[in-house]
């Protein structure tokens, strides 16, 4: 098995004005995909979501800047950290992970030996 | 005999390299290792071939080889264990040269693997036909640079990055599972399509490059051998033989292009034709054929016409409104167009052209502009079709096809 990170880029306007029920979906269907990483063959490491980037602070060098690293449309709003046999089986999984208001970049986790 | 030699090293490097590199590849989950061992095993080959003879199974002699180098390669390391945890670990030597001799019908599936891997999805389209080219058909680095323009420092660096990226991500070694075949084999097909393409209409210097066809041809001929039930490879194998059949006649003794209109028919290459025709009818058969049956369908009405003027352009039209449903490509479309006019005279086919002329897939694609020249031309818009030459032109590098174009130009200027 190998760890692959599934990055779930959104934008973020699309839980900004949102009505309540639009999170509870959103967290119903984040339920859902953890039991499906179980039964594609896969296992859940970690998975988080992230507060907005208009919370984020980036430090380059020593200078400490309000906002996010790279202002973009589609802003990294969460995570999962996964084990999965091969890239296919990521592959799999991932497509399952819900990011309506954007899509999902997958990257394996480097190993150190 | 020592040319003997040298000509069954040849014929076993274009034969064999891809199965001696999948089957070394299976067994080091490694393909760059697999890579440098099936080169050695090669290199062995010229060295003790002509002192000992040709081996009786000269793939399984290689496989051998070049399995042997790698497990060198890898005691070498001394990682064996920690790096390979899926290694099948062989007992012995002997187990090397078992493992290939009782390994016959795993041989098809290891060239399958190593396919599918080289065109995996996950993998840029360029960086899969500059690994498709590298690793299936064993060309040089520079051979493949050179078959696409690119400098050879470009070419290594994006096979580097390929195979880097396979490893680093666990791209895995295997054929895929039924449900993603069709999906996954459109992949193949296109990658040998594109390697098919840049042959036939290499542009610059020369119009085709025959190594590259002949390689895309030979390519899909083993995928139509290792996947005998799927009907697209088939498809892909008729379009292929059907297209290059009119080689010879493409180009006149001056280098000048010349159009299918006035290409001489009777030396078109009747058997390539002939096996084309057939593979097509095998390909259509069932429901819903798949975009290589259909364009190899339309490649073979041309064929069969033993005249231009005898082409069967409605039913061409037909088989180009059948594709556009199974491929709705603008570039397809184009071509439909081009059939119409054929079929309803040049203004029906401007009229088709204007509804995708907007699409932004065409922009800069020269075969547009050409083809509204042509039928501009030949409705006496003089203006309008010098505009359109011109703006082909723009698109056009140095080569057979500009000199055409050029030479239109001046016809509607003068």
């Amino acid at each position: 098995m190998a760890e692959y990170l599934i990055l779930i880029y959104e934008d973020e306007q699309t839980y900004a004005d949102a009505d309540p029920s639009v999170f509870a979906e959103a967290m119903a269907a984040h339920g859902r995909f953890a039991e499906q990483i179980v039964e594609h063959g896969g296992k859940m490491v970690a998975g988080q979501a992230l507060q907005p980037t208009s919370t984020a602070t980036t430090i380059r060098g020593d200078v400490v800047t309000d906002g996010p690293f790279a202002e973009t449309k589609e802003a990294l709003g969460g995570y999962y950290l996964i084990e999965a046999e091969d890239l296919d089986q990521a592959l799999a999984i991932a497509k399952l992970c819900p990011a309506p208001g954007g899509g999902v970049e997958v990257r394996p986790v480097m190993v150190f030996e | 005999m020592p040319d003997r030699t040298a000509a069954a090293v040849a014929d076993a490097y274009r034969r064999e390299w891809a199965y001696v590199l999948a089957a070394t590849a299976r067994f080091t989950h490694d393909l760059d290792l697999a890579e440098d061992a099936t080169a050695d095993a090669f290199a062995t080959a010229v060295e003790t071939w002509p002192r000992d003879g040709v081996p009786r199974s000269p793939g399984g002699w290689l496989t051998t080889t070049a399995r042997r180098r790698a497990l060198d390669a890898l005691r070498r390391r001394q990682t064996l264990r920690s790096k390979l945890p899926l290694l099948v670990e062989p007992a012995g030597a002997d187990s090397v040269e078992d493992a290939v001799l009782e390994d016959e019908p795993a041989v098809t599936d290891d060239l399958l693997r190593l396919v599918f891997t080289c065109c995996h999805p996950a993998l840029a389209r360029e960086a899969q036909v500059a690994l498709t080219l590298r690793l299936v058909c064993g060309l040089s680095t520079a051979e493949v640079a050179a078959s696409f323009l690119v400098s050879e420092s470009t070419m290594a660096a994006r096979v580097t990055r390929a195979k880097k990226k396979i490893a680093a991500a666990r791209i895995p070694y295997r054929v895929p599972l039924a449900a993603e075949l069709p999906e996954r084999l459109d992949a193949v097909l296109t990658v040998v399509h594109l390697v098919f393409t840049a042959g036939h209409t290499a542009g610059s210097d020369q119009l085709v490059r025959p190594e590259l066809v002949s390689r895309a041809i030979a390519l899909a001929r083993t995928l139509v051998e290792v996947m005998p039930d799927e009907r697209e490879a088939r498809g892909l194998l008729a379009l292929t033989l059907l297209t290059d059949a009119r080689r010879q006649t493409r180009i006149d003794s001056a280098g000048h292009l010349v159009l299918l209109a006035d290409q001489d028919r009777t030396a078109w290459d009747r058997s390539a034709i002939a096996e084309g025709r057939r593979l097509v009818s095998e390909s259509l058969r069932g429901e819903r054929p798949g975009r290589f049956a259909l364009q190899a369908a339309i490649a073979a009405l041309h064929a069969e016409a033993p005249r231009w003027a005898d082409t069967d352009w409605r039913q061409i039209v037909g088989l180009y409104d059948v594709l556009l449903g199974a491929w709705p490509s603008p570039v397809v479309a184009l071509n439909r167009a081009v059939a119409v006019a054929m079929a309803d005279g040049p203004r029906a086919g401007l009229d088709q052209l204007a509804l995708i002329e907007d699409d932004p897939r065409l922009a800069g694609y020269r075969y547009l502009p050409a083809a509204r020249a042509d039928l501009l031309r030949r409705l006496g818009r003089r203006d309008e079709a010098t505009a359109a030459y011109r703006e082909a032109l723009a698109h056009t590098d140095a080569g057979p096809e500009r000199e055409y174009l050029l030479h239109r130009l001046a016809e509607v200027e003068r």
